[in-house]
């Protein structure tokens, strides 16, 4: 039984087992797969390239402790990185002390403008804030009504013009805020694209007349590859000071935000995740990293890992290789340490490139429960001192782990021979005490 | 029946220019005149296509199948590789019932379901396509069964009237099946050619809303057993690799039999569609390329991967 076993977990084990330092070599299989994860989420092409790129000259080099992969280390490394690109959580909104404080809202086209002036205001006004909505896009068919439908929902007035204008509209909703004495306001624009110019002229003409205290560049989640051109050229003309993240609610990956982030360097400062105006959040750069690697497979294995096999736990380890002290207590905390990351096939199942590669290959997680089973038949004399198995105690040991004496035998053989290999070994691997450990 | 034959490139263009210059460009310079496939233009071709959304798996597949067919081409200049490229590409557009035509006239109403998560473009490309079967000499009805977003059915108001047809509409909150049956009602009593059902956006993975879909479907069908004739998928543009879990989702709750692509006349490229016909073999019906009433257009697979290249 164990024979089948014994092949793919040597493969497998060598894989993910420690191997000194990071090397352009043993880490490329991962970035290459790391790289088309971040495509696949939309980050965008010379994006992921570069961040990719940034990230491994970095890390070359690094230690790698013994009982994770070097593959598993960059992952790391590239979700830290990651998230540390995403930015801060705080999304601290400017607020004039003196004067009232006004919000320019811009983006494309249905990206989500009007609901989040809707949910920004129902905010604002929650905390105290006298909200005026200016109604600003006068070219989307019922854009106006839109707005003061939204007002009304949370009763916050809406400004609007009969006069098609939307500069006029601005300058006029200003001087009507101060004569009512509005102390917030908040501007609703038109979508448009990056390239049209008039448009743009438009928005950024309002931007200069207003001179807001802050302009929100509004980014729908779903968007792909072209993030990088909207984002930069809107930012050339309105030089807006943060984004805000729409349709969260949905199961996009959200890499856009990646590209933006890198490209332009504003915060993130919201994120929307639903139509209704009180779905408005703060941004949290950990679980946009985790959502853009994709369901945060990669990173609980590398986190199990590390929790699991802490480094002062595995020098110890390897300490007891060296002294030629390894015994069945210290293979028997080995195996619980790997069951401890969930099966052994779910766990090289969450390896990427690895995952496709095992696709047929069905690991018996029964083979180490074997194992496991026979060393806790064992008396904590015999772990320790395994020269004390004569024959009557294999058999005992066969019986009360419900396998056979040829099992007992083949272990404890093996068990010699590794420990044998291993305190040859000035420095091993702790993963490689099982990598080279023959379950036949 | 042929309509929208008003094709205008210009305007798919005169987006694409902005940005694709610098990359055709530098790729006319490394093979211009020059005999060789290296990998550096691989790379760059690559490059195009992943930035127009094509994603990593169809543009690795785009590119093997392209160096099999250049194998044996021993004239390996530049137009030749984009050419195979393009090739490649257009292949994957002409599904089989591309050139089925809608059946209007043989069914009446002839019933059209539009469909797409929030802010594609739906309304919009409603707006657009009851005005072209309106000027098409066709009595057009339209549904606005999107009684939840604000101001929704204003909006479908204000189009309507532009494209001079008639809507049908409840108060907001409303059932949205319950005014897709009405004007499926209201058509047939009143010998109306074609019904538009506006619908409101839903994203994919919200079971109730996809749920809803399936019943606005299922009500008009009490009338006519038919219907719809036809449900469209809106698709933007702009979105990323989402769009193949709403071609996946939507065709999950109703037979999707035609895409639209909006928002062309931007600099994003909509390259995620060869994924989605590659898998689902829908074919686009129409492309959006503005805000004005003409500006949807016929999907030409030619021009559309020429846009990806803007080399002409
Ligand atoms: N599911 C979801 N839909 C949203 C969100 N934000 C906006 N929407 C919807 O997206 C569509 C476009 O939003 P709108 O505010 O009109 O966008 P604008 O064109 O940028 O003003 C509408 O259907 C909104 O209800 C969000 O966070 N989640
Ligand atoms: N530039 C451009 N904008 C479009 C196009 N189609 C729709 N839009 C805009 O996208 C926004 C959302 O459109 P709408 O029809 O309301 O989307 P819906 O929520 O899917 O019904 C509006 O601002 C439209 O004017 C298009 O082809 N090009
Ligand atoms: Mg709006
Ligand atoms: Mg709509």
């Amino acid at each position: 039984m164990f024979e089948d076993l014994s092949l793919k977990l040597d493969k497998a084990l060598k894989k993910i087992t420690g191997q000194g330092k990071l090397t352009e070599k043993n880490i490329s299989d991962t970035l290459r797969e790391i790289r088309r994860v971040l495509l696949d989420a939309d980050v965008n092409y010379k994006v992921a390239k570069e961040f990719i790129e940034n990230v491994s000259q970095k890390a070359l080099g690094k230690e790698v402790i013994a009982s994770i992969s070097p593959g598993q280390l960059i992952t790391k490394i590239i979700y830290d990185e990651l998230i540390e690109l995403l930015g801060s959580s705080t999304s601290d909104l400017k607020i004039n002390a003196q004067g009232a404080t006004s919000y320019l809202i811009v983006g494309l086209q249905g990206s989500g403008k009007t609901t989040f002036c809707g949910k920004l205001a129902k905010r604002l006004t929650e905390s105290g804030s006298k909200v005026l909505l200016v109604a600003a896009d006068v070219y989307r068919p019922a854009a106006v009504e839109q707005l003061k439908t939204l007002g009304g929902q949370i009763s916050v007035e809406v400004f609007a013009l009969e006069e098609k204008n939307a500069r006029k509209t601005v300058e006029d909703s200003l001087s009507f805020a101060r004569e009512k004495s509005f102390n917030t306001i908040i501007i609703d624009t038109a979508g448009r694209l990056h390239v049209d110019e008039t448009m743009m002229d438009e928005v950024a003409d309002i931007k200069k007349f207003v001179n807001p205290s802050e302009t929100l560049f509004v980014v729908d989640a779903m968007t792909g590859q072209d993030a990088v051109n909207s984002a930069k050229i809107f930012n050339e003309r309105v030089n807006y000071d943060g984004i805000v993240l729409t349709k969260l609610d949905g199961d996009a990956r959200g890499g856009a935000a990646l590209s933006i982030r890198q490209v332009v360097g504003k915060p993130i400062k919201f994120i929307s995740n639903g139509e209704k105006l009180d779905a408005l959040d703060k941004f949290y750069p950990d679980r946009l990293a985790s959502r853009i690697l994709g369901k945060g497979d990669v990173i609980s294995l590398v986190e199990k890992a590390q929790s699991t096999f802490d480094e002062k736990e595995s020098g110890k380890l390897e300490e007891r290789f060296r002294m030629n002290q390894f015994d069945f207590e210290d293979f028997l905390k080995q195996i619980k340490a790997i069951k401890k990351m969930g099966s052994l096939s779910s766990l090289l199942g969450m390896i990427p490139g690895l995952g496709n590669q095992l696709k047929n290959a069905t690991i018996d997680d029964r083979a180490l429960i074997k194992v496991e089973a026979i060393i806790n038949s064992m008396t904590i004399d015999e772990r320790q001192s395994p020269k004390v198995l004569n024959g009557n105690r294999r058999k005992r040991i066969a019986r009360g782990s419900g396998t056979s004496i040829q099992d007992v035998n083949r272990l404890i053989k093996q068990f010699n021979e590794m420990k044998l290999m291993m305190s040859r070994l000035s420095k091993g691997g702790l993963g490689k005490s099982l990598g080279n450990f023959k379950f036949n | 029946m042929s309509l929208f034959d008003n094709i205008n490139f210009k305007k798919l263009k005169d987006g694409l220019s902005k940005t694709r210059t610098k990359i055709v460009n530098s790729i006319s310079e490394t093979l211009n005149g020059k005999a060789v496939v290296d990998d550096k233009t691989l790379d760059e071709i690559e490059e195009i296509l992943i930035t127009s959304d094509i994603g990593f798996d169809t543009t690795a597949k785009i590119i093997t199948q392209a160096r099999i067919r250049l194998h044996n081409e021993k004239n390996r200049i530049t137009t030749t590789i984009i050419d195979t490229v393009k090739k490649e590409l257009i292949s994957v557009l002409e599904v089989e019932n591309i050139s089925h035509q809608f059946e209007i006239g043989k069914y009446k109403p002839f019933v059209i379901l539009v469909v797409g998560v929030n802010g594609v473009g739906k309304t919009t490309t409603i707006g657009k396509l009851a005005h072209n079967f309106q000027i098409a000499g066709l009595k057009v009805l339209v549904g606005a069964a999107d009684t939840f977003r604000a101001a929704a059915g204003e909006q479908l108001g204000i189009w309507a009237k532009r494209a001079n047809v008639e809507i049908i509409q409840k108060e907001h909150g409303s059932d949205p099946s319950s005014v897709a049956y009405d004007t499926v009602v209201e058509a047939k009593k009143n010998n109306f050619d074609i019904v538009l059902i506006d619908t409101a956006g839903r994203l994919h993975n919200k079971s109730n809303l996809m749920e809803e879909l399936k019943k606005i479907k299922n009500v008009m069908a009490k009338i006519v057993p038919y219907a719809p004739n036809e449900t469209l998928l809106v698709l933007d543009a702009t979105t990323g690799q989402n769009a193949i879990l709403q071609a996946d989702e939507f065709s999950k709750v109703t037979e999707i039999s035609g895409l639209v692509v909006t928002k062309l006349d931007g600099t994003a490229k909509g390259g995620v569609v060869f994924q989605i016909i590659n898998k689902q073999k829908i074919p686009i019906r129409y492309i959006g390329v503005g805000e004005k009433i003409d500006d949807l257009q016929n999907f030409q697979p030619k021009l559309f991967v020429d846009a990806i290249f803007d080399n002409t």
